[in-house]
């Protein structure tokens, strides 16, 4: 039993962390979050997969203060036991503005412009007990 | 403007919760009391285009409506389901190819937040898994961004809620009918930072149908047609800041609202400044206060002046949401722009009864946004 990525398609869990993996056009140089085979700033279709950068600042915010349905929510749905979460955009630089889960959950703790990077968070199990492990943003060290 | 298009009947089923009775049988009635308003019978309908996102296949109908072989084609686009049915109308009745038809939404939706799947076949969905992929996380985000940049406070947010259910209360067809004092709205559940409960509209049921026709036989249905000037579709830019988008792009580029509108004011030959009574989309309060200056009807940041000194109520400047809008009426999605064409219609007829905007008003708006960043603009004229 260990820790696996919620999917690998998406996202690496690597020893220092999730490493989001995003689209990059050869032709624009524009970059999409998750991959996908075309640019829809330039309509190119040569596009690579590249890693996205691990810091950036936060452009958007709100905090989820209900249970999401489940499914399609991995998490805690029940009502009772949910904790409420951020969830924000972080600007990437040079690349794009990711939407993630946020690990503070304070509105007086969060500032649009903030310095945020990415951390591990488990969300649920998988069917053979291992930790399924999504990406957060948390504040800068 | 060219006064191609008339519409000559409309009909409502009351929007809310109706155990029972099924989407499709809403959009029956709705269609019969056009039908009768415009006094004809179903079968002297040539054409329909029906919308419904959840509650099945809008021609299936035909079986209760009766089988005349009328051309039936159904839509599905997303929040703009509804407003894509009367464009299709219009543009058929536009192009010389039928004299008149009916454009039909509806809709039944399950209890609480749309649930919305996003995974691919075969691969855990990660996006709704992690907690995202809610619209009301967008609607949280994109408000609460705009509030700090143009100085909206979260008592503007309230006040436009108190207004919903005020117009509400005098809605026999609303959903929601008790007003709420703007403390009640500020103290309901925060769901999604800044925006409670009550700042929130629910997916919901109800249908609406609109009989449109040539506008030069409108007369032979109504004394007072209504003339749709235009009806607009946009989908969205690259750059825009969309409701279930994983990743935004570092360049930033007006939304499918800001274009549907100008391309709206275009074809119509106005601006916002003719408009007497407009419907906005209010799936939250925030988002009618952002599409207030989306549209043209304010610059971004004017929206606190205007609702303090009470200028979007019934009787102020520029009235929106006459009935109650969303928060009040509930979503049902392929019915959503049609009821506000459908009020508008009421409105410009002299017909709103206590809601009536007074002086006579002569032309009118309406404005749906959602999922997945699609935007539909009318512009009617009495
Ligand atoms: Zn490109």
């Amino acid at each position: 039993m260990g820790q696996v990525s919620i999917n690998e398609n998406v996202m690496d869990l690597t020893p220092d962390g999730p490493r989001l993996k995003g689209m990059r056009c050869n032709n624009c140089g524009n970059h999409v979050f998750p991959m996908q085979s075309g640019c829809p700033k330039c309509t190119s279709d040569d596009v690579e997969e590249v890693q996205l950068g691990t810091q950036g600042t936060l452009w958007a915010w709100t905090i989820q203060g209900f249970p999401p349905k489940a499914p399609p929510y991995l998490g805690e749905a029940n009502p009772e036991k949910f904790e409420a979460y951020g969830v924000g955009y972080i600007e990437l630089p040079g690349q794009l503005k990711v939407e993630s889960r946020l690990t503070i959950s304070d509105p007086s703790l969060l500032k649009i412009g903030m310095e945020m990077e990415i951390v591990p968070e488990t969300i649920g199990m998988d069917e053979e007990g291992n930790e399924l492990v999504t990406f957060a943003f948390a504040p800068s060290a | 403007m060219s006064d191609d298009v008339a519409i000559v009947g409309i009909g409502i089923h009351p929007f809310g919760r109706h155990e029972g009775v099924s989407g499709m049988e809403q959009g029956a009635i709705a269609i019969r009391k056009a039908c009768e308003d415009a006094k004809i019978k179903w079968s002297d309908l040539q054409f329909a285009f029906g919308g419904s996102v959840a509650a099945g296949s809008p021609d299936h109908m035909v079986s209760q409506m009766g089988l005349t072989g009328l051309q039936f084609i159904n839509v599905v686009n997303g929040c703009a389901t509804g407003g894509s049915a009367l464009i299709s109308t219009y543009n058929t009745i536009k192009s010389g190819a039928y004299d008149i038809g009916v454009a039909v939404g509806f809709d039944k939706h399950e209890r609480g937040a749309f649930r919305v799947q996003t995974g691919k076949q075969g691969e855990r969905d990660w996006y709704g898994g992690s907690g995202m992929a809610l619209t009301t996380q967008f609607f949280g985000m994109k408000i609460n961004r705009y509030m700090e940049e143009y100085g909206i406070t979260q008592s503007s947010l309230a006040k436009v809620a108190s207004k919903a259910f005020r117009n509400g209360s005098k809605n026999e067809n609303a959903w929601r009918r008790e007003a709420l004092g703007e403390e009640e709205v500020l103290q309901s559940q925060m769901l999604s930072y800044p925006l409670t409960q009550y700042m929130f509209c629910s997916p919901g049921e109800g249908g609406v149908a609109l009989v449109l026709a040539r506008a030069d036989q409108a007369h032979k249905y109504t004394d007072k047609p209504i003339f749709l000037k235009s009806a607009v579709v946009k989908s969205r830019r690259y750059g825009s800041f969309e409701v279930l988008a994983p990743s935004l792009a570092l360049d930033y580029a007006d939304g499918p609202t800001v274009d549907a509108s100008k391309a709206a004011f275009e074809a119509a030959g106005i601006g916002p400044e003719d408009i007497d009574v407009a419907q906005l989309q209010d799936t939250e309060s925030g988002a009618e206060i952002m599409h207030m200056a989306e549209n043209g009807f304010c610059k971004h940041g004017e929206q606190e002046k205007m609702l303090a000194d009470g200028d979007t109520e019934i009787n102020g400047r520029l009235p929106v949401n006459t009935d109650g809008g969303c928060l009040a009426n509930g979503e049902p999605v392929g019915a959503s722009g049609l009821r506000q064409v459908y009020e508008n219609v009421l409105q410009l007829r002299g017909q709103a009864g206590k809601r009536q905007v007074p002086n006579n008003p002569k032309v009118a708006y309406t404005h749906v946004y959602g999922a997945p960043g699609i935007s539909g603009v009318t512009i009617l004229s009495a």
